[in-house]
């Protein structure tokens, strides 16, 4: 690698001159967490909180990602026996008495979907994504010794914990946890004579959620904190890399937007305990007419997609930052229009909250009202789109290091590209007509926010193990992790846009009752088997983190990448409070990458004259 | 045992992959990890351009693989007014989405190969350029608002409600459909979900269907109706959807408990059917199941068995047809709620309608009961009917015409009340008491009458209706009283057709003669069947 760093090693002494002593205060020999408990487990430091989520993360994304596979299974090969499951699934897998033949119970079948949609977008997405890398970058990035409250931070991440806890608890209920939909829309999630997973399975899904609302809000608070009153001297919100936009503006998002998520599920708490009637009106269920009426189910769609929408940006927004940051690093160039990129972080962030019933057009709301929906879903497409042009021109020009990082961040940018584009689709509320709930949506969802965000995550990953681990992840089986994904990816999820377009409805159980779905039984095998492999491909990934963690090639120099900012100038094994001694300054932005002929010049270094000249004459 | 084995596969798969990793890095420190490095960055720059070609490519033929299978394409014409509108749209989108995709996808791969690393380089350092970026910025708002514009156009053509002034009729009357603007008039009819099923109801003759309660479900009262309300009498539950081409059907969406949704793909209809309030969707087909298979029929893929494993079977094309499935989760049994949607000729839906109607739920599972409101009738007018049609049956005469043609409503006159002539259920707003039912239903049989006889009187055919109507519910109004009241009530109705008639031209006195036999027949009921 040495010829492509040719500019790294640069050591502390080197900094000494850009150190100041914000902190002087603050020094601290390190008898600070140095028990094991306090130190792995009840750590308040970032950097350790950060690797917490990451591992809970992932050890999630496992689980969700097998859940997939069993459905898959379901899917892609009906007719063949499930016997082999049932050590492991028990009574959901019935045996035939006459052939031995096994299959999965429907009910469990709605459970897996159910359990796979909320541990991935929350667990893994939301948490696992935003809450590792909001820790370990804010602070580094920004030149902090820590987040703003650490203990907040810690109880952040253990109410992560306990709302994972609960979720997996309700595994195992007997009648099984939470069958309805991610979504978990009202009546059906409020009734447990309607479904079964709507029993105590439910009760502890929305117990799961509402602790995991806290953990976002105070990793929300603290983050947004940390970002306006924790920046070192210099570093003035227009110099921050767009890493740093992305997670505060995702922190916004969710501190405005998880509560009425909270809110709508205490509602349907009451709904189910209280014998209120929030969302339930004239229904005749388990041979019974209910006495509640009154209520409306739209009610609780509105109160579910007013987060709903937010939280696929608060999914993607934090990917998006760190494919700018790795993209420009390994490009060698600066962030093609900075500006527009943060402007168009901010313009998605505000839009976010004001396109959330398009996931209503076909809800039985006003048409009129979709009207307004259709304009400002499209004007979403504006900021997106911009944002894919800035990408693409960052590598114009460049002089690209094809890291494993670096491939993700480019394979992020095709997801985000195919992905989005489907979405101009359905935002159309006339096209929405046929494809509302079809694997159309699927496809689209998946590509552009499931697959792009763990992109951005594998990026991210790959880019920051270092940071973290003062060592390399494997070069090669990352590699190999990255092609296999890309194209597994696309082999899983681009046939579901034609399943969609013959109007198969998603969250079908078997596509052989009707007719029009009957067609697609080779194309569901073959989708069965490319998430197999896929999914193999992850567990390459995952062999490669922890074995990296243990075995990896040692990072020998601070900044290996020849990176601007601040989080390559902390000591390899950053202690706690990140700098030995002061806090370095900063006086410039993040992204001189080949300014004046020079690799990269570091934001810790005071701008020269000759450079002053070179700015006037070329502003930014 | 099993677990055995699972661990060790598990084991050795982890073993394979350190071993990769390992090798691959000794590897290049044999060969110099500057060397290595450099290999691997073109390796993987070749790569993005493999990639971006395949990539290209498996877009491209997976699209052609899928063009029969996707509705909209190849033999999956739309069979409804606005699913071709909409699929105009789609392509209009897919058009510009299209150019964007490969564009941006070419510019994305070669830049990645083209500016791959070289040591004897160093990046440009370009910023930013605000021309271009305005231009980028402009180009996809120009495209998203022309996206917009269309797409609220197909919206609200697509999600607008019925004519306010058209009517919901039970037959047709046929010749009048429109397979390009629809009808005025319309077939309302109910789709209930509930798990996992969906019930429809056709109105019946009345064309109007009678409200239900779903506090009044029973086992075998799926829906709740409520039968003292008359317009549930005719009210049929079908198995499958029949609908008539040509005409438009407003469906009336509801569900009994949880969220259910009304999906019919082929006719690109989908709304949600909510507990306790209704929602609705109108469509028009315009083809029948019988034309769409013979336009199936066409393609070779459309041309094998049905039924692989029956070779001999009917072939695919034949055994299509229009189906209603439900898309919203609504518990375990969400992907089987299926029921078939046959479109026929006018003429086979007016049969169908004249045999269906037998089958009502009210005359099969409650007249005659204890919770019959009508228990003191004894004989309805759509028991009458069904009677008639079945003596017919039985010696069908030559000058029988088996299916209504056109010009001959099988809408018989004089038939004024479906069974509500207790006249109790609702008060018109003209402040007469009698049903909204029974005042339609006249209506629709003097108009349908007097559009028979003429062509230009509508003026007049108007002020009949009225007049009739008028008078039927003063006569109904009347019998509540007493009996003496109605015959004079009915008098004056027919005095009022006549006045009205006699203002009107030559070739309407034809329909005015029979609005007034239709007065007197329903004074003749009236008096037949005091209460
Ligand atoms: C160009 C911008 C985008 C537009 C116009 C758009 C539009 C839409 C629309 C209209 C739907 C509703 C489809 C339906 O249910 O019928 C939808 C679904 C969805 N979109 Fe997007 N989208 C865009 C980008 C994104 C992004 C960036 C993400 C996430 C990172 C995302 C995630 C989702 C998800 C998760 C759903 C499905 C939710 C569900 O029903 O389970 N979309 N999108
Ligand atoms: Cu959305
Ligand atoms: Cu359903």
């Amino acid at each position: 690698m040495a010829d492509l760093k040719h500019n790294d090693g640069l050591l502390v002494e080197e900094y000494a001159d850009y150190l100041y002593d914000g902190f002087h205060d603050h020094h601290h020999g390190d008898k600070y967490q140095t028990g094991f408990i306090s130190h792995y487990i009840f750590s308040m430091d970032h950097k350790m909180i950060a690797k917490q989520f990451l591992i809970t993360g992932m050890f999630w994304g496992l689980i969700g990602g097998l859940m997939s596979l069993v459905f898959r299974l379901q899917l892609g090969f009906p007719e063949a026996s499930m016997a082999w499951l049932k050590p492991l699934l028990g009574k959901w897998i019935t045996i035939s008495e006459a052939t031995g033949v096994g299959t999965l119970d429907p009910q469990f079948y709605y459970a897996l979907v159910t359990m796979h949609g909320t541990i991935l977008v929350f667990f893994v997405l939301t948490a696992g994504l935003s809450g590792t890398f909001s820790n370990l970058l804010i602070p580094l990035q920004l030149g902090a010794r820590d987040m703003a409250s650490p203990f907040m931070n810690m109880l952040s991440y253990w109410f992560f914990f306990l709302a994972g806890a609960v979720m997996f608890a309700s595994l195992f209920l007997n009648t099984g946890p939470f069958s309805g939909g991610w979504t978990a829309y009202p009546p059906l999630s409020a009734l447990p004579q309607a479904s079964s997973g709507s029993a105590g399975g439910m009760t502890l899904w929305i117990l799961s959620l509402v602790l995991f609302v806290v953990s976002v809000l105070l990793g929300g608070i603290n983050y947004i904190t940390t970002v306006l009153n924790l920046r070192t001297k210099g570093m003035s919100l227009w110099r921050m890399p767009l890493t740093i936009w992305a997670f505060f503006v995702t922190a916004i998002l969710g501190l405005l937007s998880f509560p009425v998520l909270a809110s709508g599920f205490f509602l349907v708490m009451c709904d189910r305990g209280l014998n209120t009637s929030f969302f339930l009106n004239e229904i005749y269920v388990g041979g019974q007419a209910l006495e509640q009426v009154g209520g409306s189910p739209i009610l609780y769609q509105h109160l579910f997609w007013f987060l709903g929408h937010p939280e696929v940006y608060i999914i993607i927004l934090p990917a998006m930052g760190l494919v700018s940051e790795v993209l420009a690093v390994n490009a060698r160039k600066p962030i093609f229009g900075y500006h527009a990129m943060v402007y168009s972080i901010m313009a998605i962030g505000f839009l976010s909250f004001i396109v959330w019933a398009h996931h209503m057009f076909m809800a039985g709301v006003n048409p009129f009202i979709s009207n307004i929906f259709v304009i400002f879903t499209l004007i979403i497409a504006v900021p997106s789109a911009v944002k894919v042009f800035n990408w693409i021109s960052t590598l114009y020009g460049g002089n690209i290091r094809f890291n494993p990082g670096m491939l993700f961040a480019i394979g992020f940018v095709s997801l985000f590209i195919s992905g989005g584009l489907t979405g101009i689709f359905l935002g159309n509320s006339a096209i929405d007509i046929p494809m509302h709930d079809t694997y159309f949506v699927v496809a689209h969802f998946h590509i552009v926010m499931g697959v792009a965000a763990f992109f951005g995550m594998f990026a991210g990953v790959y880019h920051w193990f270092p940071k973290m681990y003062g060592r390399f992840m494997n070069d090669t089986l990352g590699k190999i992790h990255f092609w296999g994904t890309m194209i597994g990816a696309y082999a899983v999820f681009w046939p579901m846009h034609y399943i969609g377009m013959a109007g198969v409805p998603r969250r079908y159980y078997s596509f052989s009752t009707f007719d029009f779905s009957n067609q697609f039984a080779a194309t569901n095998e073959f989708i069965t088997i490319a998430a197999i492999i896929t999914f193999g491909f992850q567990v390459i990934f995952v062999i490669n983190f922890f074995y990296s963690i243990f075995y990896g090639k040692k990072q020998t120099t601070r900044n290996p990448y020849g990176a601007t900012t601040l989080e390559w100038t902390t000591a390899i094994n950053p202690g706690h409070g990140n700098w030995p001694g002061g806090i370095p300054a900063v006086h410039r932005w993040a992204y001189d990458y080949g300014k004046m002929g020079e690799e990269f010049i570091p934001q810790v270094e005071p701008v020269s004259e000759k450079e002053k000249e070179f700015d006037e004459a070329h502003p930014h | 045992m099993m677990y055995l084995i699972a661990i060790l596969i598990a084991i050795l798969v982890f073993v394979i992959v350190v071993q990769i990793g390992k090798v691959n890095e000794l590897a290049a420190r044999l060969r110099g990890e500057e060397k290595a490095e450099h290999d691997g960055n073109e390796w993987n720059a070749r790569m993005m351009l493999v990639f971006l070609v395949g990539f290209l490519a498996f877009a491209v033929g997976t699209s052609v693989y899928y063009y029969p299978y996707m509705l909209g394409y190849g033999p999956n014409i739309l069979p409804t007014i606005h699913g071709p509108q909409i699929m105009q749209l789609f392509n209009i989108t897919l058009f510009f989405t299209g150019i964007v995709f490969v564009i941006t996808h070419i510019l994305l791969f070669w830049f990645a190969y083209r500016y791959r690393n070289s040591k004897d380089r160093v990046a440009e350092f370009i910023p930013h350029d605000n021309k271009l970026e305005i231009i980028w910025t402009a180009i996809p708002a120009v495209v998203m608002a022309i996206l917009v514009v269309f797409g609220l156009v197909a919206w609200n053509d697509a999600m607008s409600d019925v004519d306010a002034d058209g009517e919901a009729l039970g037959y047709v009357k046929v010749g009048t459909g429109d397979v390009e603007n629809g009808t005025k008039n319309y077939i309302e009819i109910g789709a209930t979900g509930l798990q996992f099923n969906w019930i429809l109801r056709h109105p019946g003759r009345d064309g109007l269907l009678g409200t239900k309660n779903w506090q009044l479900i029973t086992g075998s009262n799926q829906l709740g109706q409520d039968f003292k309300d008359s317009k549930n009498i005719d009210d049929i539950i079908l198995d499958e959807l029949v609908l008539p081409k040509g005409h438009t059907v407003r469906a009336r969406i509801s569900s009994r408990d949880v969220l259910h949704n009304f999906d019919i793909p082929h006719f690109f209809v989908k709304m949600d059917a909510i507990p306790g309030m209704p929602t609705y969707f109108k469509f028009t087909p315009t083809m029948t199941t019988e034309e769409y298979r013979d336009h199936l029929s066409q393609f070779p893929e459309w041309q094998v068995p049905a039924d692989p494993e029956e070779p001999d079977g009917p072939q695919r094309w034949e055994a299509f047809n229009f189906e209603l499935a439900c898309a919203e989760l609504c518990g375990k049994g969400h992907y089987s709620m299926r029921k078939i949607v046959r479109v026929v000729t006018e003429e086979e839906y007016n049969a169908w309608l004249d045999q269906a109607e037998s089958t009502s739920f009210y005359l099969n599972e409650i007249r005659g009961t204890d919770d019959d409101p009508f228990l003191s009738r004894p004989t309805l007018q759509i028991e009458k009917r069904i009677r008639e049609r079945e003596a017919k049956k039985a010696k069908p005469a030559p000058s029988d015409v088996p299916a209504p043609t056109p010009g001959d409503t099988p809408a018989p006159e004089g038939q004024p009340l479906e069974g509500g002539e207790t006249g109790s259920i609702q008060p018109l707003n003209s402040g007469t008491v009698g049903t909204s039912t029974t005042t339609t239903t006249v209506g629709n049989a003097v108009q349908s009458t007097v559009n028979s006889a003429t062509i230009t009187g509508t003026n007049v055919v108007n002020s009949a209706t009225e007049a009739v109507q008028t008078g039927v519910n003063t006569a109904i109004n009347a019998v509540n009283n007493a009996a003496n009241s109605a015959t004079n009530a009915v008098n004056n109705a027919v005095e009022t057709t006549k006045e009205a008639a006699s203002s009107a031209a030559d070739k309407a006195g034809d329909a005015i003669d029979k609005a007034k036999d239709k007065a007197g027949e329903v004074k003749d009921n009236l008096l037949n069947n005091p209460k």
